[in-house]
């Protein structure tokens, strides 16, 4: 993997539970009857698909880089990686766009289709499965195997509310429920910087068992590996996830209609603010916690809705703002969201203006934003009232015809302005 | 949020509006000296709420706006060095320098860090004494003194590694200077209210009934920022020119006078030339003599080449307020938050990047 790689070195040779018990030393040994052993034996089968395909060009405002001569590389004028190009705003999505998805695509085109959180996959034969035209093409809507990967950098490691091994379970839970999906099982990798301290290895792992056992899963299979001091920032996860998708549910980033009635369901921007305030370099103390928590009981209490529930997204980096984004752009809508409707807890807003920050830029790991047919909403709402997860559910919006891709937002006092993708890092202001 | 939420209240402003649609009888144009002050009201839309004879104009109250360019290329110098680690307030990181701007340089290995105040830079200097720590010191009034802290801080530790590329500036120098100008359309000013809260209005004084300009020392909420017109339009309605004082609850009118204090021991009135409006005589702070051991442009002289700005920025022009940013042939197409030409498109401050960020469209042409 990394020509840095030293000590432990965990080949991965597929989803047994000699290999999970090798690699999640601190979590409990492995249940020999893990949920793989359930799902049918057909790997030849299996077509994995792209999850992630390039977006159509921003539509909001053109011109920027397409217009100086559509340069092939991000940020051309560096012609290196910056650290915004990870932030979940538009820089990411031109890396996406412009430098990652060619690589992977066979005919370097973009096929058009939205960017989902998770990918469906056609387990069953060829033969049996629906044939289309474009072998790119996601698996059919019948079918109902989810699989969903993401990588977690998270500084602190420890943070109020969480800490980055139940994140690597949330995250990647919540990425599945978003394509309406039950997590099945999960695999963790785990690139660990020489000198970490045993102990928070050790308390990492157990949340990670803690948090998968809460969401009715464990981890199958793994790898790590150990790099040198500087290499890695002491510890990075990966999990990758199985979901089973729930009957009648079939939400996608590029299902929201006109009409449609957006519920968030809880207050934002806690998970970054805490995160932020955990560094110790801001100068003041915000007494939050973090909102990371699995999403899948929130999308269950919604499967009663069918089919009526149309996009769900968990607005994770780049906060409610690029979530909404990417529904609007890949849904061909135009989204708008009441400022004063918004949950903004007082500790995020007091921290955002302080720090000269967008609170719907600001990053959440435990809510999500349903796009939900409009006779439809109030059950909805009531259902997710009903659990503790989502009991502070509300409307912030509505969905229109309008302008593609377009997010406004109506403010407090009557004016309309649009509510833009962040770009890239979050840059806390002077004064 | 405690004490924030009353000047957020639509019901209040809506009823302020009113009251100033009664009052104004005549146009008048009106400057917010501060970038706090413009994305506020563009982003709320106030500007637009406003009685069709009043006219904003945007002022260069954006720290981030007006660094010279030969700073901002001697900080990408310093950030380049291997010895060197610049801290920096975060919105500085993108503004573009001839060559690229922080972030790029970050990303080819130069050591750049976010902070969050002066004394930030400070920890990271006596952390690390083995190497030079520059902190890029911008700001006006309002984040000298701390930055004027960090120095009498750092000479009492006797840190002997800890250095300042100081580009502080001095808001009065530069309402005087855009009056002076010819063009000068300005005929009252919202005074930034959180430099008023380190400095008083004993300043503005001289300058209102020099020029008979009434000076409203205003706030940042939404309701600050209408009770701040209303009371310049009454002045202006009666006659008057004199400072008021929009914004009781922060500011006192001789300030704060530690702060001040700590101002005065550590800098001294310097010219400096504004990016985009030019050399302003008496408008920047830089370090006495006692504390010039700790000027990095004396330590580690940073050698740049002599600069120059994008031949398309009309940055001076939206800074001293004779353009609106959707003017700007550039504005929205080759210069975005994306790829700024110039630095009022980079600060969320900046008149510019406001304008953007509430979706206004270039003028038709």
């Amino acid at each position: 993997m990394s020509t840095r790689t030293t000590g432990s070195e965990t080949p991965q040779v597929g989803g047994t539970p000699t290999n999970a018990r090798r690699t999640a030393a601190s979590s409990p040994a492995p249940n020999r009857e893990t949920p793989w052993e359930h799902l049918p034996d057909v790997p030849s089968g299996l077509r994995p698909v792209l999850g992630h395909v390039a977006p159509a060009p921003p539509t909001v405002h053109p011109g920027t880089a397409l217009a100086q001569g559509g340069c092939p590389v991000p940020h051309a004028e560096s012609g290196h990686v910056l650290l915004g190009h990870g932030a979940g705003g538009r820089l990411q999505a031109e890396l996406l766009e412009r430098v990652l998805l060619p690589g992977l695509r066979t005919d370097g085109r973009p096929s058009g289709r939205p960017l989902e959180d998770a990918a469906l996959l056609d387990w069953r034969p060829r033969e049996e499965s629906t044939p289309t035209a474009d072998p790119d093409a996601e698996a059919g809507p019948d079918a109902d195997l989810v699989i969903s990967t993401d990588g977690f950098v998270v500084h602190p490691l420890f943070f109020p509310g969480g800490d980055i091994g139940a994140l690597a379970v949330h995250g990647t839970v919540n990425d599945l429920a978003m394509r309406g999906a039950m997590p099945v099982a999960l695999a963790l990798a785990a690139i660990i910087e020489e000198g970490l301290p045993i102990a928070d290895l050790q308390a990492v792992f157990a949340s990670v068992g803690r948090a998968a056992r809460a969401a009715g899963i464990t981890v199958v299979t793994g790898d790590t590996k150990v790099v040198e001091r500087g290499a890695a920032d002491r510890l990075f996860l990966t999990t990758t996830g199985i979901g089973r998708r729930i009957p009648g549910l079939r939400p996608s980033a590029g299902a929201a209609r006109p009409g449609d009635v957006v519920l968030l369901s809880g207050p934002i921007g806690l998970h970054g603010i805490t995160v932020l305030s955990a560094r110790g370099d801001l100068g003041f103390e915000a007494d939050i916690a973090s909102d990371t928590r699995p999403l899948h009981r929130v999308v269950r209490a919604l499967a009663p809705l069918g089919a009526d529930v149309h996009t769900l997204r968990d607005p994770t980096r780049g906060g409610v703002a690029a979530a909404l984004t990417e529904i609007a752009r890949d849904s061909g809508v135009e989204i708008a969201v009441d400022e004063l409707a918004l949950p903004v807890p007082p500790a995020v807003a007091a921290a955002c203006d302080l720090l000269g920050l967008d609170p719907l830029h600001v990053a959440n790991e435990g809510c999500l934003l349903a796009m939900v047919a409009p006779d439809r909403a109030d059950a909805a709402l009531a259902a997710l009232r009903e659990l503790p997860e989502s009991r502070d559910a509300v409307a912030i919006g509505t969905v229109a015809a309008g302008r593609p891709g377009r997010v406004v937002m109506r403010t407090g006092l009557g004016g309309i302005r649009p509510v833009e993708m962040p770009i890239g890092e979050q840059l806390p202001r002077i004064c | 949020m405690k004490y924030v939420d009353e000047f957020r209240d639509p019901v209040a402003a809506r009823r302020l509006l009113d009251e100033l649609r009664i009052t104004a009888t005549r146009p008048w144009r009106i400057m917010e000296v501060c970038g706090g002050q413009t994305h506020t009201l563009v982003r709320q839309g106030i500007d637009e709420l406003l009685p069709a004879g009043i006219r904003m104009i945007h002022g260069p109250g954006c720290p981030v706006c007006v660094t010279p360019l030969e700073t901002i290329d001697r900080a990408l110098a310093l950030a380049a060095r291997d010895d060197v680690v610049l801290a920096s307030f975060g919105d500085m990181l993108r503004v573009p320098g001839s060559d690229g701007d922080l972030l790029s340089v970050r990303a080819r290995g130069g050591d750049v860090r976010v902070v969050y105040s002066p004394l930030d830079a400070l920890r990271l200097a006596a952390a690390e004494p083995g190497r030079e720590v520059v902190l890029l010191a911008v700001g006006f009034e309002t984040t000298a003194p701390t930055t004027a802290m960090a120095v009498l801080r750092a000479a009492e530790l006797g840190l002997e590694n800890f250095s300042l590329l100081v580009s502080h500036v001095l808001v009065p120098p530069a309402m005087t200077a855009l009056l002076d100008a010819p063009d000068c359309q300005v005929q009252a000013f919202l005074a930034a209210g959180h430099v008023c809260a380190v400095m008083g209005w004993t300043e503005y004084e001289p300058i209102a009934a020099r020029y008979r300009v009434p000076i409203v020392v205003t706030g940042f909420e939404p309701l600050d920022l209408v009770e701040g017109v209303l009371m310049a339009v009454r002045q202006l309605e009666a006659g008057q020119a004199r400072v008021e004082n929009q914004y009781a609850r922060a500011v006192r009118r001789t300030g704060n006078t530690a702060a001040r204090d700590a101002v005065r021991r550590v800098f001294r009135i310097a010219d400096r030339p504004w990016r985009g409006i030019g050399p302003i005589p008496g408008s920047g702070l830089e370090l006495t003599d006692e504390f010039a051991h700790f000027d990095a442009l004396r330590r580690l002289a940073p050698d740049v080449p002599a600069s120059t700005e994008p031949a398309e920025c009309l940055a001076g022009a939206v800074l001293t307020g004779t353009v609106v940013p959707t003017d700007c042939p550039a504005y929205g197409v080759r210069c975005t938050p994306r790829h700024p030409l110039g630095a009022p498109m980079v600060s969320s401050e900046g008149t510019c990047a406001a304008y953007h960020a509430a979706g206004r469209e270039r003028s038709p042409r």
